[in-house]
């Protein structure tokens, strides 16, 4: 049982997720360096925040052709778990894995602070131990984390219940508060909330332990 | 193989806010160049490309753009593309 943390060029939290999921939780993790196919003996596989390829382009549109990801591609038809955090995030929505995109912030602040978030679907395997409604504290840390989506996508997610987070105070302009969502088979998660950095009460919070803990499970 | 240069210029959708964009304006302002009613921030890529003839050109480039250039969720794109004489 061990849990992939890939590293991209550029990357700034892959080193904090092993801190977190290994320090925090007590679970294993391996790095996969991006240029590698080989997701042998893992059970779920972390997208991290930081830059990817400098977020040359679009973030995440460079990293979207790495390797690794054509592996992640065939992980996620077999069922297997995948959670992209903040750039991790902006690599699924590029990659297509999940819906939409994450655009500039609205007041074109770099924002970094403790955010209140909702639970707003519990109907994924990374949130069927909340209650709808409940409200967590989770770090955000980001300059473009406003979703956005057309109208049709945006009624796709809240008919099929696939925000799994919403901002209780919208910082970054995101189309219905939109923080986080899953995947239609649920088994992808993306949010822009670092839950690694919520795992430690020293450090603010353990609201993010339970996600990192549905990893595996 | 005969060589083609190419723009490929890139914009948010019309719905998509432009928050950059938007800060330009009111820096415009600040200037003191008045009446500018609507500033939008895009990107301009250069690209010169070898190709059989123009038609293959065109559908390579406009693979590149809609895959790579664009992320047609939030932005649209306009490809300029001609043949020109020099590789340099």
């Amino acid at each position: 049982m061990s849990i992939g943390i890939i590293v991209f060029p550029g990357s700034n939290c892959d080193r904090d997720l092993k801190w977190a999921i290994e320090g925090c939780l007590g679970l294993p993790t391996k790095f996969l360096w991006h240029e590698t196919r080989d997701l042998s003996g893992l059970d779920a596989i972390v997208l991290p925040g930081g830059f990817s390829y400098g977020d040359y382009l679009r973030c995440g549109a460079i990293a979207r052709f790495a390797p690794v990801l054509e592996s992640v591609l065939e992980f996620v038809k077999r069922g297997g778990r995948v959670l992209g955090i903040c750039n991790g995030f902006q690599v699924l929505t590029e990659l297509g894995l999940l819906p939409g995109a994450l655009t500039r912030n609205k007041d074109l602040h770099f924002i970094c602070e403790p955010t209140s978030l909702k639970v707003t679907s519990s109907k994924s395997i990374w949130f069927e131990s909340y209650q709808k409604h409940k409200i967590i504290t989770l770090p955000i840390a980001h300059g473009e984390g406003r979703f956005q989506c057309d109208e049709d996508t945006l009624k796709y997610l809240q008919d099929e219940e696939l925000i799994a987070l919403r901002y209780a105070k919208n910082p970054n302009g995101s189309i219905d508060n939109i923080a986080g969502i899953t995947s239609a088979d649920g088994n992808v998660l993306g949010l822009m909330p670092h839950p690694e950095r919520a795992c430690d009460p020293l450090l603010g919070g353990e609201d993010g332990r339970f996600i990192l803990q549905a990893l595996l499970g | 193989m005969p060589n083609y240069q190419a723009r490929v210029l890139v914009n948010l959708r019309p719905s998509v806010l432009d928050p950059a964009g938007e800060a330009a304006r009111s820096a415009a302002n600040r200037l003191g160049v008045t009446g500018i009613t609507k500033l939008r921030i895009g990107k301009s890529v250069e690209l010169q490309i070898e190709a059989a003839d123009e038609i293959e050109a065109r559908q390579r480039l406009e693979l590149l753009s809609d895959r790579l250039l664009a992320n047609p969720v939030i932005e649209d794109w306009t490809l300029e593309l001609e043949p020109c004489s020099s590789t340099s």
